[in-house]
């Protein structure tokens, strides 16, 4: 057993409250209508296989049922980071120690699901 | 206030309503409580159960101004009001649990909307699905940590926190109102399976079920 943090929640839970779903950033075409079959099939059915950093969609599950990203890596199975829908990873295969902060301005984070 | 239709889930007084547990009470007994007893279980049945979904800075306006406490904003937060009869918990972040007297909930529910009036919000009436059990005694916390997977210590399981987590094979929302008590807020469907594991693992504690 081991603990995953969820960014939703604020703490570190247990796996056994989550699910993974896959990977992650999938951008759907914006016009399905005039994608040829080959870009609508890989969209629908074609997943990376990397050796190395992956980013994954989890669920946790039992919890605030939340969907949130982490960052994996697939040999060693650690996780870098996670991190809340919307937001963009710090660990890429590019900048595998850390994406350097661009002047210290980081991305606003996306507050999802508080509308107020 | 929205065109929502609302309707009272409680039945008239003369159609008998059972508990959830009121086949588990025939089925696998309750041991009453003795003074050995170093866990008791009590159910708290037939409570309003709302869900509030939204926004937190507009339904803790609404929810200040008709409950009179504060939504709890920070995650696993339980905040309750003076008399400790209602509550609201945090779940997610944008949904709370809101237990109030059985009785209450539709008036709350009616008066929650109109002072949401046009904001984007869901309420949604959860008091038939759900029933609340109370764990109280020295063992509370012994019993939990063979129940539950998350950690029950009291430096990590303050009072006023509430988690939803695996207990068992199924799930709880666990949640302590104070020093002696711990509440689990059960499904309908599972709250004979909780309700038996209880019995059994409380079992060594000499486990009572007050009435």
């Amino acid at each position: 057993m081991f603990y995953i943090h969820c960014p939703y929640c604020g703490e570190l839970r247990e796996e056994e409250e989550f699910h993974p779903k896959g990977q992650a950033h999938i951008a759907r075409p914006e016009d399905p209508e005039s994608c040829s079959d080959e870009e609508w099939g890989d969209y629908l059915f074609f997943r990376d296989n990397p050796r190395g950093i992956h980013h994954e969609l989890w669920v946790h599950a039992v919890g605030c049922r939340k969907f949130f990203n982490i960052t994996r890596h697939t040999v060693t199975y650690e996780i870098l980071e996670t991190y809340k829908m919307g937001e963009q990873p710090r660990f890429t295969a590019e900048h595998p120690e850390g994406r350097p902060s661009q002047d210290g301005v980081e991305p606003a984070p996306l507050r999802e699901g508080v509308r107020a | 206030m929205s065109n929502v239709a609302t309707f009272d889930t409680r039945t008239e007084a003369k159609i008998p309503v059972e508990s959830p547990l009121a086949y588990s009470y025939r089925r696998s007994g309750a041991p009453a409580p003795t003074g050995k007893s170093r866990v008791v279980l009590r159910e708290r049945p037939f409570l309003g159960h709302l869900i509030l979904r939204g926004g937190a800075i507009v339904l803790d306006e609404a929810v200040r101004e008709v409950l009179g406490v504060s939504l709890p904003g920070e995650p696993q937060g339980l905040v309750q009001d003076a008399d400790g009869e209602r509550s609201v918990q945090w779940l997610s972040p944008d949904e709370w649990l809101v237990i109030v007297p059985g009785g209450e909930e539709f008036t709350l529910e009616n008066r929650l909307r109109e002072a949401l009036g046009d904001a984007h919000f869901a309420i949604s009436n959860a008091s038939g699905g759900q029933t609340l059990v109370e764990l109280e005694g020295e063992a509370a916390r012994e019993l939990l940590m063979k129940s539950v997977i998350y950690d029950v210590h009291p430096s990590q399981f303050p009072v006023g926190k509430g988690v939803t987590t695996v207990f068992a094979k199924t799930t709880v929302i666990l949640r302590r109102p104070d020093e002696l008590r711990w509440e689990l807020v059960v499904r309908r469907s599972f709250a004979d399976y909780t309700y038996r594991w209880l019995l059994d693992a409380g079992d060594e504690y000499g486990i009572g079920v007050k009435g």
